[in-house]
């Protein structure tokens, strides 16, 4: 009995060292550890042996039994995995096809750059806020400190509708809406289209946008001002943008000043973008001029504010490298898709 | 403003600056400087050579050799200028020099003419001598000149000397940005003294005095003035025995660098003074003067006059005149008259400087159609008390130049003399608005370099008649701040109360919107406010279509863009027709834009201006790709409601069986559709574009940002599909309306999968198929709960007659 047993086992072992497929290793298992297999007909056979040495042959056939087992696992495991490998190999693909994409769509370079100015300010605390296109001329000049006459208010600068409303030339007149209706202090910004009667052509266009800025508190300076400034051009430009501060004058804000800062294609050294200059004129700014504020019902004495209007073109542009103001206007989508 | 600098210097002697350190010091102390031009520019070696002997050159007719004594040497030039003569001297630039230009006047190259030896027509040349167009300059500023040839200097010319220098090209003329506060500025004076206060120099003005004989003015003329408003200052003078020539080479040179021709020594002296002070000046014939009664008054409407460039002029009552006792003789501050102007054979001559209305100047001056130098002048609102010291150097310079015998005394009509402003000077309050610590004592020196003088008993600084812009404690900070140096001052942030950084409602909707757009395949466009009354005819809008109301422009830049919008369609469309023509395939857009309905026409208050967020593409796709869009905007913005269509509107852009209006709320809330062939026609869009339309005020009241979890089924749910045959007029919407209704809240959904016309349905009719799925939130559901239901729906739908197929 004992030679038949070890005769199963190393057939066994034989057959299952020769399996190259899952479905012979089971054939295997069937054969020799199933219901109907050899090892449990030899089990049965037992009864021909005498009843002393029946334990210790039970337990020879078990070990065969157990060792069978963990062979028949192995060899299972590693054809599987033998076959998983060739299923890889077979299925490698060439990732150098092309991508399928959504192909989403592109927001407009002009609001690329107003998305990135909106986050800086709101970051700073500042709301955004909104005011007409179609304005009165009180809000637009009066309130400014631009009275009747004022060389400013030439029609070759200004659209009319009527004597008294007219397309607004600037987004100052949100800083009085806002003067008047917002409970204080105040930090916010104005972005809108605005509208001048020019022509046409690379560097000009009818109608364009500006981004006011207005801080109004107790106790604001000049020194808040440049500091405000200086953040928001690092922020926007490169933490290495320098800016510069000149007298200007405007007649809403008393100081004035104008700011150039850093080129940010050669930060500072001089090329084509900024004509050798290494500066870049981008946005006007001030202290609220008293007038104004006290017209829009807020006391001098106790409060003092900033003021400051920067062009959004010229920033796009800029950033951009755009060479023609015309492109934002045509929406070619060759042009758009860039951004 | 082109000044040269050597003008600015000769008032602040002390000044040493090279240009581009003046330059950057000017404009950061409020004068801006926009350009400087180095008149030596590329002139290098350049020395005074005397011409000592001229033979002929033997191989060449219009060559001659010339023996120039340059000083250290005499050398041989060689040169074909039909001008040289012995004894000459020229302005000569040795080997190794530069010049600026070429002999022909031509644009100046940027790094200038190297002079190298060499031979013409094999005679050696070591340098040349130079023409005034090589010297990069030209006859305007150096009329003596020769029209061809060599520049002949002086005969007093050192031999060997700098002949740059000389020639006072050793100089830069500077452009000047000048706000319109400053109008001193407007002057030579007033940037002079600009320059000594930002370089803390003193500063020394030309002291205007004029002897004149012993006569007296006013026994030759009288003034009067019928309207002070528009003439505050009247102030004449007067010159006998003029001698008209040439005005002197500096005056000439200085004029010409400011960009004034010179003409003689008369017209010079009104141009010089115009410069330097700032102040116009006229120059009438005294003997063309009736009654030698000068009268200021308003013209008459309906006069005409011609002025002296022989133009004739439509004149109002808003244009100020100068008269004569009978007749018109010039329109005040805008030009002289042809019957009065100075001419060779002149003998006397009236100087005329006044102060005019800048306003009635400037809209004078509009109304006519003519900005002269002067009116460019007055218009910015000129000095009163300037007058009289621009008139006196008038005639200063009549007598240093010798062209005239100046008439003793001032006639001066000035009845409201213009007093000085008073400003309280509060050093606290400037240095809390500039955030800096600048002392009591350096404020006070800053005014006293800018001429302000202080009263310390009242405490209050004293701001000269010609600086109008000082008139509170703000502008004594600028001035301040500005002197003291804006980069000086310390950079900080706002402190006191935090403030919440944020966006509107609208604002984040409008966000969410560029998304939707721009995920679906949408790139943003944008486009004008403004366009034209053509559009309504290619939009194919019927007469009485409401869009027709819109605001005109008074003055626009042309009928193209004389009304605001009153729909966003032209721009859209506009802009897909731009791809079209330039062959961009697959091209969609969309725009976020106001667009401008009226109240009333004409305008009385202030328009509703709507934001509408506007999509439109071309290419693959179809009204059901729109109607896509706009559901995923309307899901992301909170709005899970029902959205229906309605496609009876008909609007006239839209194809009249592929639209509808979308209803949202039981309200309008914007339309969709494919774009009319005749208005894509009308664009040239030879593809079938589709348009969709959200008025985002409208969509705002039903918008949140409101979200709440209703958990997930937990129980199955049970299917069931309807197919059916129908006429073909029947809606999948009016269809999916009855399912909704009879299937009650069980109905978790019920999605269309099939519609089907042609072969084996029947003509009018079309095939429908949906699936629908029941659930209920408690429980599993029973099959004889859904067949009761399914019951209901069938019967309804037999009811429109509906056949159902199995």
């Amino acid at each position: 009995m004992k030679e038949k047993l070890e005769g199963i086992k190393k057939e066994a072992l034989a057959l299952i060292e020769n399996a190259d497929k899952m479905d012979k290793l089971n054939e295997v298992k069937v054969a020799y550890l199933g219901k109907k297999g050899q090892l449990t007909a030899l089990l049965k056979g037992m009864k021909n042996i005498a009843p002393e040495e029946r334990p210790a042959f039970g337990q020879m056939v078990n070990e065969v039994r157990s060792h069978l087992e963990n062979v028949l696992d192995e060899k299972k495991t590693a054809l599987a995995k033998a076959a998983r490998e060739a299923q890889m190999k077979a299925e490698c693909i060439d990732v150098t096809l092309p991508a399928r994409k959504q192909a989403a769509g592109h927001r407009h370079p002009n609001h690329v750059a107003l998305d990135e100015v909106e986050r800086i300010f709101i970051g700073m605390g500042y709301e955004v806020v909104e005011g007409p296109e179609v304005e009165y001329d009180y809000y637009n000049f009066e309130a400014l400190n631009i009275p009747a006459n004022h060389p400013a208010k030439d029609e070759q600068d200004t659209f009319y509708i009527t004597d008294k409303i007219l397309l607004r030339t600037q987004t100052s007149p949100v800083q009085v809406r806002t003067m008047e209706k917002h409970p204080l202090p105040i930090r916010m910004i104005a972005p809108g289209r605005v509208f001048r009667s020019d022509e046409v052509d690379a560097t000009h266009s009818p109608s364009f946008h500006q981004i006011e800025g207005m801080v109004i508190d107790k106790n604001i300076t000049f020194a808040d001002l440049k500091g405000t400034l200086q953040q928001f051009a690092k922020e926007m430009f490169g933490e290495d943008t320098k800016v510069k501060f000149r007298p200007h004058h405007f007649p809403f804000t008393e100081p004035s000043a104008e700011v150039d800062v850093t080129c940010f294609k050669c930060h500072g050294k001089g090329c084509r973008f900024c004509k050798g200059e290494g500066w870049i004129e981008i946005l006007g700014c001030g202290m609220i001029h008293p007038r104004v504020l006290e017209m829009s019902g807020i006391d001098p004495n106790e409060y003092s504010g900033f003021a400051f209007g920067v062009g959004l073109e010229r920033i796009a542009l800029l950033k951009y490298e755009i060479d023609d103001m015309r492109l934002l206007y045509e929406n070619d989508i060759r042009f758009l898709k860039q951004f | 403003m082109n000044t040269p600098l050597s003008w600015i210097k000769a008032y602040v002697p002390d000044l040493k600056a090279e240009p581009q350190e003046f330059g950057d010091a000017m404009t950061m102390s409020g004068t801006k400087v926009e350009s400087y031009v180095r008149l030596d520019k590329n002139l290098e070696k350049i020395v005074v050579g005397q011409i000592e002997s001229i033979e002929k050159h033997p191989d060449a007719d219009k060559l001659v050799i010339c023996q120039v004594n340059v000083g250290t040497e005499t050398i041989q030039i060689v040169t074909g200028a039909p001008n040289v003569f012995v004894g000459a001297k020229v302005p000569v630039v040795l080997v190794g020099g530069k010049v600026a230009g070429g002999h022909d006047g031509g644009p100046l190259p940027e790094d200038g003419i190297k002079i190298k030896k060499g031979k013409l027509r094999g005679v050696p040349s070591f340098g040349m001598m130079c023409s005034i167009e090589e010297l990069g300059s030209s006859r305007e500023m150096y009329p003596d000149a020769p029209e061809e040839g060599i520049y002949i200097m002086k005969e007093d010319a050192p031999i060997g000397a700098d002949a740059v220098e000389l020639l006072g090209l050793r100089d830069s003329v500077f452009e000047y940005e000048i706000t319109s506060n400053r109008v001193d500025c407007f002057s030579v004076i007033g940037i002079a003294r600009e320059a000594a206060a930002t370089f803390g120099l003193p500063f020394y003005p030309p002291v205007p005095e004029a002897k004149g004989n012993g006569e007296d003015v006013h026994d030759y003329v009288e003034v009067e003035v019928k309207d002070d408003e528009l003439c505050p200052r009247y102030c004449a003078r007067m010159v006998k025995n003029i001698k008209i020539g040439p005005s002197p080479e500096w005056m000439q040179r200085r004029l010409a660098a400011c960009g004034i021709r010179p003409i003689n020594n008369l017209v010079d002296i009104t141009n010089y003074v115009m410069e330097e002070y700032g102040q116009p000046m006229h120059a009438f014939d005294y003997d063309t003067i009736a009654g030698h009664k000068i009268v200021v008054k308003r013209a008459e409407d309906g006069d005409t006059f011609q002025t002296l460039d022989g133009q004739m002029r439509n004149l109002d009552h808003d244009i100020l005149m100068i008269c004569d006792a009978e007749k018109e003789i010039g329109i005040a501050g805008i030009m002289g008259g042809e019957n009065s102007k100075i001419t060779d054979d002149i003998k006397t001559v009236l100087f005329e400087a006044a102060c005019f209305d800048g306003t009635n100047i400037r809209l004078s001056s509009k109304r006519l159609g003519m900005r002269t130098d002067a009116s460019g002048k007055f218009e910015k609102g000129l000095d009163p008390n300037n007058a009289e010291d621009a008139i006196n150097r008038a005639c200063q310079l009549v007598e240093e130049l010798g062209c005239g015998e100046v008439v003793g005394g001032m006639v001066d009509h000035y009845p409201v003399k213009r007093q000085p402003s008073r400003v309280k000077f509060e050093p606290d309050r400037i240095n809390q608005l500039l955030g800096t610590d600048i002392s009591r004592e350096d404020m006070l020196e800053t005014f006293r370099k800018l001429d302000l003088e202080y009263d310390a008993e009242t405490e209050e600084v004293v701001a000269p008649t010609f600086r109008q812009d000082l008139n509170c404690g703000a502008d004594l900070a600028e001035e301040v701040a500005r002197i003291f140096c804006y980069e000086k001052i310390p950079m900080t942030l706002p402190s006191g109360e935090a403030t919440a950084g944020k966006k509107t409602f609208k604002q984040r909707i409008e966000d969410i919107a560029k998304d939707v757009a721009e995920y679906n395949g949408y790139s943003e466009a944008m486009t004008y406010s403004f366009e034209s009354p053509k559009v309504f005819e290619k939009l194919r809008l019927t007469p009485d279509n409401p869009m027709r109301q819109a605001i005109t422009i008074m003055n626009p830049l042309g009928e193209d863009y004389s009304i605001m919008r009153t729909s966003a369609l032209n721009g859209m469309l506009t802009s897909l027709a731009t791809n079209y023509n330039r062959r961009n395939k697959g091209v969609r857009l969309y725009e976020l834009g106001n667009i401008y309905l009226p109240k009333a026409l004409p305008l009385t208050e202030l328009p509703d201006e709507r934001m509408q967020l506007m999509f439109g593409f071309y290419g693959s796709g179809d009204f059901y790709d729109m109607k896509g869009v706009v559901e995923e905007f309307f899901d992301k913005i909170g709005m899970s409601g029902k959205v229906t269509y309605d496609p009876s509107q008909k609007k006239e852009f839209l194809h009249p069986g592929r639209q509808a209006d979308i209803i949202y709320g039981g309200k309008c809330v914007g339309f969709l559709g494919e774009v009319h062939p005749d208005v894509a026609d009308n664009y040239g869009i030879g593809d079938r574009p589709y348009v969709a339309d959200i008025d985002m005020p409208s969509i705002l009241e039903f918008a949140t940002f409101d979200r709440k979890y209703e958990g997930i089924a937990r129980f199955p749910a049970l299917t069931r599909d309807i197919s059916m045959t129908i006429e073909k007029d029947v809606t999948v919407g009016k269809l999916e309306e009855i399912i909704e209704k009879k299937g009650g809240k069980l109905l978790e959904h019920c999605s269309l999968f099939d519609v089907y016309e042609g072969s084996q349905i029947k003509e009018g009719f079309k095939s429908v198929a949906f699936s629908l799925s029941f659930r209920a939130k408690d429980r599993t559901l029973a099959d004889t709960e859904v067949n009761e239901i399914m019951e209901k729906i069938l019967n309804a739908l037999k009811e429109i007659g509906a056949e159902l197929r199995a």
